[in-house]
């Protein structure tokens, strides 16, 4: 029951000093090629799945629509694909963002993520509120926090307004939440 | 032709060992390890139908982020035993979280993680960890909306991790948001590395029950002490041990037979989780919430103060982990017997009414708002007109019911404003409602002239009083229709 499989080997007490040198030398070589081979195999590989922290993504606008397609003081959720998406993204190039017209030509785009948590807040058009529906945080209209618990207001992307069209930064989820 | 058999049986044994790989089975362990000790070899039989199931459905599932879906779909309502497959691969995890818990109680009860089975147990911690990561990436390979969402919430908590959260975060996410990558690192995850990974520590920790003995169950009085308790060990097994195949083994088989047919029936007759909208992060109307093996941290997570929100995040995990890990490093000797350890039966009890009543909690989420409340019904409101009944609709439109009951309808992450009236004054309303408190807008720059006080006057009729009168009132008008009658 206790004992190990293998023994431990020893050295036979007949070997030489010169042959005990040369059996550390193999086993010190041995070792340092499997880290080569390691190293060879493993650097790459890591490097493959880690890729994605590295991968710079370029800032773009795009096109979210025409002033006129949106009432001043009305706050509407727009869908918005990521122009940088991989090819078999299918839907999940899109993300969804909430658009408020301020005035004639202030925009403000929160992003959908609460900022507790990341869950997807739902516009309350009547209450003019924001709300989550994970642990049920409140902003206001502007985004700022109006009860529950998240530590800061909705993010908002940069919104401009060129050539007669409302542009939006490139959406990414914000990782917004820190200790 | 038996013969025959007998003579290619023999053939073979010799060129491949099988009787000699199939050795250990028969290993002498103590003949009082019974039904007690069924729940590692049934946790093992479920991980079996979770392989042999995870790569059927492998067969038709492709994990790219623009099929997985319509795979699914496929799976669940077109293809042949599909949903059955589904269903048991989905039952088959949850039972193997069950099982592994209860032999994870079992060992931890019985002090079988003492000395010399310390490395056992640490294998098995692993293992219980493996499990519930499987459970966690295998809940988004049930790519809908569901599981989007999922993924942006846990790439939200790894977020806090102190300097390398945001790497972490991204790592999740494959990228800078969801997308083609997403899925199949977890695909990837969830089907090479963390199987593998369980296949090394169950190769690994049934060698070490085969090295270090089944453990006998405890006897009061009987400590382990390491220096003497493998001569103890050897000599019970010499006295009254029992081959583990078959004698011991078939309550085993037994017992796995069982977790089998309930899996399989509950595949059956329940069916697999149904897939939610599709997971395109455009659709804003969703509810992200783990399978009900999480659901309890879902509620650790929800009910603990906001302030130490992060840390317990954080910090609980590997708190727990590290705890479960060297338990048996400082606690290796002495009593086994549980009833000469209350601090272990406390414990163990305290764990699981913890776990319950959290899991109970994020069942319920009462934390959460009530999206579906619909408009209070005449009855509760008991007026038609007038400034009551608009307060009532602006109560219903302005979110207040998506956090407030009302006579039992509306959300409940509020207080229950049933009997509001008798607790605040007019003006004690008005200030609330204008203001708002710790966890309630401030509606006063939202609300038009006139909306404050038809809420105001609606909220007054919720007293104690007039809901008594009211009832009094339907009393007596149901017994002169009775008495007419």
């Amino acid at each position: 029951m206790n004992t190990s499989l293998v023994e431990s080997s020893s050295v036979p007490p007949t070997e030489t000093p010169q042959e005990i040198s040369r059996r550390r030398f193999f086993e010190k070589l041995s070792i340092a090629l499997v880290g080569l081979c390691t190293a060879i195999i493993g650097l790459p590989l890591v490097g493959f799945i880690v890729a994605p922290f590295f991968r710079k993504v370029p800032e773009k606008w795009v096109t979210i629509g025409k002033p006129d397609d949106f009432q001043i003081g009305k706050t509407v959720a727009i869908t918005v694909t990521d122009p940088s998406s991989l090819p078999w993204a299918g839907v999940t190039a899109k993300s969804g963002v909430w658009l408020r017209r301020v005035s004639e030509d202030s925009f403000i785009a929160f992003s959908a993520n609460c900022t507790h948590l990341g869950c997807p807040v739902r516009w309350l058009p009547d209450a003019e509120l924001f709300m989550c529906p994970c642990h049920g945080g409140v902003y206001y209209s502007d985004g700022k926090v109006a009860a529950g618990p998240p530590p800061l207001p909705l993010f908002r992307y940069d919104v401009q307004v060129a050539n007669g069209e409302v542009q939006m930064k490139q959406a990414i989820v914000p990782i917004s939440t820190t200790l | 032709m038996i013969k025959l058999l007998k003579t290619v049986w023999r053939w073979l044994d010799d060129r491949l060992g099988i009787s000699v790989l199939l050795s250990p089975a028969k290993h002498i362990a103590p003949q009082d390890a019974k039904w007690w000790y069924v729940f590692g070899s049934a946790t093992l039989v479920a991980f079996i139908v979770q392989v042999a199931s995870g790569v059927a459905l492998a067969f038709s599932y492709i994990s790219s982020s623009s099929q997985a879906y319509e795979t699914l779909l496929f799976i669940t309502n077109n293809a042949p035993f599909g949903s059955f497959l589904r269903g048991l691969h989905y039952y088959g995890a949850s039972a193997m979280v069950l099982m592994i818990g209860a032999h994870m109680a079992q060992t931890f009860l019985f002090g079988a993680y003492k000395f010399p089975r310390e490395m056992t147990w640490t294998t098995g911690i692993c293992l219980l960890g493996f499990t519930l990561a499987m459970g966690f990436t295998g809940q988004l390979l049930r790519w809908d909306s569901t599981a989007a969402w999922s993924v942006v919430v846990a790439a939200e908590q790894a977020g806090r991790i102190p300097i390398i959260g945001d790497w972490v975060a991204r790592f999740i996410l494959g990228g800078n948001t969801i997308g083609g990558a997403t899925l199949s690192r977890f695909f990837a995850i969830h089907v090479f590395v963390l199987p593998g990974m369980m296949f090394a520590f169950i190769g690994l920790h049934l060698w070490l029950v085969f090295r270090h003995g089944i453990s006998e169950p405890p006897v009061a009085g009987k400590p382990v002490n390491p220096a003497t308790y493998r001569a103890e060990y050897e000599e019970l097994l010499k006295k009254s041990g029992k081959p583990f195949w078959p004698d011991l083994a078939w309550r085993d088989v037994v017992v796995s037979t069982l977790l089998i047919i309930a899996i399989a029936l509950a595949a059956f007759f329940v069916g697999p989780p149904v897939l939610d909208k599709p997971p395109d992060p455009s659709i804003l109307a969703a509810d992200p919430r783990p399978d009900w093996y999480l659901l309890w941290y879902f509620g650790l997570l929800s009910l603990i103060p906001e302030r130490i929100e992060g840390y317990v995040m954080i910090g609980f995990p590997i708190l727990i982990g590290l705890f479960l890990l060297f338990v048996p490093i400082w606690n290796h000797k002495g009593e086994r017997a549980a009833s000469r350890r209350p601090w272990a039966i406390a414990m163990a009890f305290l764990s699981v009414i913890m776990i319950g009543a959290l899991w109970w909690e994020g069942q319920h989420s009462p934390w959460s708002p009530n999206f579906e409340a619909q408009p209070l019904s005449g009855k509760v409101v008991r007026a038609t007109t007038g400034p009551v009944f608009t307060g009532a609709q602006l109560f219903h439109d302005k979110g207040c019911l998506n956090c407030h009951l009302v006579e039992g309808f509306g959300g409940r992450r509020g207080p229950d404003l049933t009997y509001i009236a008798d607790e605040l004054t007019h003006d004690n309303l008005v200030i609330r409602i204008v203001n708002g408190g710790t966890n309630m807008p401030a509606y006063g720059p939202s609300l038009k002239p006139g909306e404050l006080d038809a809420l105001v006057a609606f909220l007054e009729t919720r007293k104690h009083s007039l809901r008594r009168q009211e009832q009094q009132t339907e009393t007596a008008s149901s017994s002169m229709a009775a008495t007419n009658e």
